[in-house]
């Protein structure tokens, strides 16, 4: 089991090179330049000055020898300097937004779970019954639906029609009059609509793979012994079916983390949420660089540990993988 | 059953069809269709809500949001089309090199789709059209480019199981080289599966430069996208609903429809379903 994780571990160095190499060279290559953002609004900018900033940010190298100092520095763990006006550390920009988007994409995972997995079971326990039409038609709009117009409707519904729910930002303007108890609530009814909406793009493609795996493996020679042994219908789906079901179900979410990830940037940008994801857009829509490259390796990171762990609590599910 | 008695009988199946069919028609007739101008501006009738006039209100220049709705189906169905085509051909081509000849070719291009497929495409999307001017076309290039690993791992599975079956080694011992082999003799053998692939690609594509536009990145204003109707409901969320529920409601019915059809052609050439 270590070997297989330090291999695995080990494979992952490469395709993160990968990764930071593309990235790189495409945003690099691509037309446009931070300092003409930042010059264009000034008329006494002179091409002199432009030049200076140029080398101030050390664009003015050829790609590789700016790949290979980025590199460098990767290396002490450093991830360079915002060119944004505060001149910051991206490392620190990253890290201090960072909680608050891995908190939000693990409630909805959490949710994910908690609703795909009872409604894939049912649905395949009673297959062709009237609930399992009505999900297979939820389902497949829910495959359909823009996840940005759904938050926008529900924003409408119950932030601004029934004025229950707030629409904007992580905490009210009287936050810090709150008591500890008012805090956490005003903080979860912030959470609310958010969490719904970054689960909800999970939920159909998981509650479909559930049922397709439950229908298969309650064909299986086992379920028919468990049967034959005169076990309850109850033990034969909760305890036979169920856990052979969930196992591929495990990667299903593993992959589902690059989603997940990428769509942090709508709805934290919908929302006003000072997350990892409105920092992408806001540092995109400015060219900053450092903070783009940070922010793509941070999710590549997150997205390639996300597939180990699934990968591994597979391994640890299931003995037959486990001894080969 | 042939295919298109499969296809016929298939309720949901025609349902798509008639779907796209009609998006189809929409767009190529939006100039006669369209009540009014899709960049009228009437300062007069600014964020009118939907009367017998303007069906679907006005939005916030005062023009009339069920033509602008209808010129935005164009760009959809261009941005669909030509962005899955792109990604299809890219697909295509690695796919059947890749199974076709195996061996450290495989091994190159399989380990670059890994790559592709390991970080949030919508990140790399982003990066990409904001460092290049937002327009149509990049947006168009950018999501095929970043929308072919999918199309490439069927097209090489297909390959894989085909390329040692007889008429293939027929094919070969009667001296056909490997472009022919590959074109004529196995591509058309894959052809049911990228062609279900394409479709649900095209709803995937809509659905992607819906999101861009809604952001600001995608199509931009004065050209009418569904995207950028919705942002302009964002802005006046607190008193123009119309323009937050109608182009949504175009975009889910539009991802639907081609859905369906994509299920349906898989169903209809799945040789299993067959009785």
């Amino acid at each position: 089991m270590l070997r297989y994780l330090i291999k695995r571990i080990l494979l992952m160095v490469p395709l993160l090179l990968g990764i930071t190499v593309i990235c790189f060279f495409v945003m690099h290559l691509a037309p446009g330049k931070p300092t003409d953002l930042q010059t264009q609004m000034n008329p006494k900018a002179s091409a002199e000055m432009k030049q200076r900033l140029m080398k101030l940010y050390e664009l003015d190298k050829p790609v590789h020898l700016q790949y290979w100092s980025w590199l460098k520095k990767l290396s002490r763990g450093d991830l360079g300097t915002s060119f944004s006006s505060d001149h910051r550390p991206v490392a620190d920009k990253i890290l201090e937004r960072l909680p608050i988007t891995i908190t939000i994409n693990v409630l909805s995972l959490l949710i994910i779970i908690a609703i795909a997995v009872p409604i894939g079971v049912l649905s395949a326990v009673h297959q062709d019954s009237l609930f399992d039409k009505i999900t297979a038609v939820i389902v497949f709009i829910g495959f359909a639906v823009p996840t940005f117009w759904l938050a926008l409707l529900l924003m409408i519904f119950f932030g601004i029609h029934l004025g229950w729910l707030p629409i904007s930002g992580l905490r009210s303007l009287n936050y810090e009059y709150l008591s500890t108890w008012g805090q956490l609530t005003d903080l979860a009814r912030h959470l609310i609509l958010p969490v719904f909406i970054s689960a909800f793009g999970g939920l159909a493609g998981l509650s479909r793979y559930m049922r397709a795996n439950m229908l298969e493996v309650i064909r299986q020679d086992y379920i028919l012994t468990a049967r034959a042994k005169g076990l309850s219908e109850r033990q034969v789906i909760y305890r036979h079916a169920l856990r052979n079901a969930l196992l591929p179900a495990i990667t299903i979410l593993g992959l589902s983390i690059p989603g997940l990830i990428g769509g942090s940037v709508i709805f934290e940008t919908i929302f006003a949420i000072p997350g990892m994801g409105q920092l992408f857009y806001m540092s995109v829509m400015a060219r900053d660089y450092p903070v783009v490259m940070g922010i793509l390796l941070i999710g590549a990171i997150l997205t390639l540990a996300g597939n180990l762990i699934a990968d591994v609590s597979y391994a640890i599910a299931d003995p037959r993988i486990r001894i080969s | 059953m042939t295919f298109w008695e499969m296809f016929y009988k298939n309720k949901l199946a025609l349902t798509g069809f008639a779907i796209v069919v009609a998006l189809f028609v929409i767009s190529i007739f939006a100039p006669w269709i369209a009540p009014y101008d899709p960049g009228a501006i009437d300062l007069k009738q600014v964020l009118e809500s939907p009367s017998a006039e303007h069906w679907f209100g006005t939005d916030q220049l005062g023009r009339d949001v069920l033509s602008r709705m209808i010129w935005g189906a164009r760009i959809s169905l261009k941005v669909g089309f030509v962005a899955t085509g792109l990604a299809i051909l890219i697909g295509m081509v690695l796919g059947a090199i890749a199974g076709y000849y195996g061996g450290w070719i495989d091994t190159l291009i399989m380990r670059f789709v890994d790559i592709m497929l390991c970080f949030p495409a919508f990140f790399l999307i982003l990066a990409v059209i904001a460092f290049l001017e937002p327009s149509i076309w990049n947006i168009m290039l950018v999501i095929g480019l970043t929308g072919w690993m999918g199309v490439t791992r069927l097209v090489r599975a297909d390959f894989i199981s085909l390329r040692e079956r007889d008429f293939v080694r027929a094919a070969r011992a009667i001296g056909a080289g490997d472009l022919r082999i590959i074109f004529l003799h196995i591509l058309p053998n894959a052809l049911a599966s990228i062609l279900v692939a394409a479709t649900l690609g095209i709803a995937g594509a809509i659905l992607t430069e819906s999101a861009l536009s809604f952001l600001g990145i995608g199509v931009q204003p004065p050209t009418p996208s569904w995207g950028n109707i919705l942002t302009a409901g964002k802005d006046n969320i607190d008193i123009a609903w119309w323009l937050s529920l109608y182009p949504g409601l175009a975009i889910l019915i539009t991802v639907v429809g081609y859905n369906l059809l994509g299920e349906g052609i898989r169903d209809a050439s799945d040789p299993r379903l067959k009785k």
